[in-house]
């Protein structure tokens, strides 16, 4: 590389890391400033207020709701699509007849894939505003019209899904769960696919059963994407604001009925663009981050294993 | 994977000729069998949860409103596609104009930007050179609430300066997409440059090619499968983002005109009952959102597929 090297470079990374400094790093920079003020947002008066946000935030019921649930999804959502996700790949992949390959998957493994992955590619509003109708309160809408055509419901008493306040998180959790379960099913496969057929069929010829070979061998040599999956459904739980604040009950952002399915990042909303309480939603913006931190950190050493070569 | 098939079935490695082994396979087979009947029932359910409701939905654009709001089991008395027609003047059509505008700025220059950015990133020395690219890959790490305040008053400070860059503006919207783009698109786009045979640039660059004229002849079109899966990544992801314009566009004074992307606009006309008296309207709508990504998806799902899946696995 000879002459006009340093112009060329400055000249190629100028525009992106002007945008990308100025409306990613500066804006999460002074997110942390501005949560230690008692900014409306509305004026420019910002008094330095130090950690009052924070310590509003511990005595605040309402937050305390938000982060429970938010917890619950972050426990719950990884949990029940892994089980279902590996339970689906493995039935994919190894499920299928013996034959005289030894391993194989079943008949329209490919036809699966394609439609269990499909609404991941959908945008959370329209899956919002979808399952909104699933979930409709009378006979007309899909869960309340199944349940009535197989006589567990009656027309006059159908379920309540989103008003009742037991219920709305996990109807929250289904559609995430039914809206992830096919990314991590295609994820699983492709790591289950490159899992040599000849450690298979050596176990196979031991005389191990299928159950066997799942816990023995295709657990332990997908463990390191399990870890992965695991990380990155914490952050779509964290995530799951666009849901809660289209589908659940609640002026502004859901969140209803009664806060049963407050989320940290609906309870932020609500601050910044209604109460006028700017720094406030800055301090729960960074709750978030530390939330999001810790939760990396600690799935990361706790699934932690000695990498398998193969 | 396709060698591993390969190695697999290499003949000699396994013993197929022999009797016990082929008793055995037929006993697994035969217990395969009953696990196929068994995997195939959970699997067809999973299927029909999945597409059940997407069905229900577009059927549900060609029912009348009395329909819908009866029984969910109803069958559409005729096929008429006048609700599709309401569902586009009722604002869908204007969001999906939107989004278009939108994404077809956003989508280019992120691609330009962040494949300009990854190239000098992979394949030139200099100082701080590895600072920027982790600087990038780890403003992929943080949650986008954590800038959503401060984000709302830069972009509105950016309307100070020009009203085609403020908030509710289409190129205010495009620069925030941009942004957010950039550390994926860097990221992958960073090792996909570096797997590149350095051969042809030095040849090029002998010739008296210049750095510039260099990237976009020989290393654009040679990066041509990696830009694809960027691309397809960037445009399903930005076509379906909801936080950024649900912060960013809204009118800020009265009879500003309505700029809405189109999933944004689908849910606040959701939310507020525009569709009150109109239900298959809104089901209308909802096809109407759903059909482009439906259409991308199944023409590229293995790209989809291995891109979202790569993505996750940085």
């Amino acid at each position: 590389m000879r002459h006009g090297k340093y112009p060329f470079i400055v000249g190629f990374l100028f525009l992106p890391i002007v945008l990308y400094v100025g409306l990613v790093l500066w804006p999460y920079a002074q997110t942390f400033g501005y949560s230690l003020t008692d900014w409306s947002g509305a004026s420019q008066e910002m008094n330095f207020v130090g950690l009052d946000n924070y310590t509003r935030l511990l005595d605040d019921e309402v937050f305390g709701n938000a982060l429970w649930h938010n917890l619950l999804l972050l426990i719950l959502l990884p949990v029940v699509t892994i089980l279902i996700a590996l339970f689906f790949a493995f039935m994919l992949n190894v499920g299928g007849k013996g034959g005289t390959g030894g391993v194989q998957g079943v008949k329209g493994a490919g036809f699966y894939k394609v439609v269990f992955f499909f609404p991941q590619v959908l945008s959370i509003a329209i899956l919002a505003v979808l399952w909104g109708a699933v979930y409709r309160t009378d006979q007309s809408g899909l869960a309340n019209g199944v349940l009535i055509k197989l006589g567990l419901a009656s027309v006059d008493q159908p379920v309540q899904w989103l008003s009742d306040p037991d219920m709305v998180m996990w109807c929250v959790l289904a559609v995430l769960v039914w809206s992830g379960v096919g990314f991590y099913l295609v994820l699983f496969s492709a790591a289950m696919q490159s899992i040599p057929k000849d450690i298979y069929e050596a176990a196979l010829l031991d005389g191990a059963k299928r159950g066997q070979t799942f816990f023995k061998i295709t657990l332990p040599l997908l463990w390191e994407t399990v870890q992965t999956a695991w990380v990155y459904l914490a952050i779509v739980a964290m995530d799951a604001f666009a849901l809660v604040s289209s589908i659940t009950p609640g002026a502004y952002f859901g969140g209803g009925p009664d806060h049963h399915s407050e989320l940290i990042s609906t309870y932020l909303m609500r601050s910044f663009l209604r109460n006028g309480e700017a720094g406030y939603a800055c301090a729960m913006g960074v709750v978030i981050f530390f939330f999001t931190l810790i939760l990396t950190v600690v799935s990361l050493w706790a699934t932690k294993r000695d990498k398998i070569e193969y | 994977m396709a060698t591993i098939d390969k190695t697999a079935s290499v003949p000699g490695q396994r013993g197929t000729g022999s009797k016990p082994a082929q008793d055995r396979t037929q006993r697994f087979g035969e217990g395969g069998g009953v696990l196929n009947v068994f995997s195939h029932g959970f699997l067809a359910v999973w299927a029909i949860l999945i597409v059940l409701p997407l069905g229900w939905v577009v059927l549900g654009s060609f029912k009348t409103d009395s329909q819908i709001n009866g029984s969910a089991w109803s069958w559409p008395a005729a096929f008429h596609f006048d609700a599709f027609g309401r569902a586009w003047e009722k604002g869908i059509g204007g969001f999906f104009m939107n989004t278009i505008i939108v994404l077809l700025g956003s989508v280019t220059l992120t691609m330009l930007l962040g494949s300009m950015a990854a190239y000098v990133l992979a394949r030139y020395e200099f100082k701080g050179n590895k600072v920027i690219y982790y600087l990038f890959v780890a403003g992929s790490m943080f949650p986008v609430y954590l800038a959503l305040v401060p984000l709302f008053f830069m972009v509105r400070n950016l309307g100070e300066i020009s009203p085609y860059l403020g908030l509710n503006s289409y190129a205010g919207l495009i620069l925030v997409y941009v942004a957010y783009s950039l550390p994926f698109t860097v990221f992958f786009m960073y090792s996909f440059f570096r797997t590149l045979p350095t051969a042809v640039h030095e040849a090029a660059m002998l010739d008296g090619c210049s750095h510039a004229r260099a990237f976009f002849q020989i290393m654009v079109p040679m990066a041509k499968p990696g830009l694809i899966s960027v691309g397809i990544f960037n445009i399903l992801g930005q076509w379906n983002q909801y936080i950024l314009p649900v912060t960013l566009m809204q009118p800020t004074t009265a009879g500003e005109a309505d700029h809405s992307m189109l999933a944004q606009g689908l849910v606040n006309l959701a939310l507020q009952s525009g569709y009150k008296s109109d239900a298959p309207a809104l089901f209308a709508g909802m096809t109407i959102a759903m059909l482009p990504v439906l259409v991308v998806y199944l023409s590229f799902q293995r790209q989809v597929q291995a891109g979202l899946t790569s993505a996750t696995l940085k």
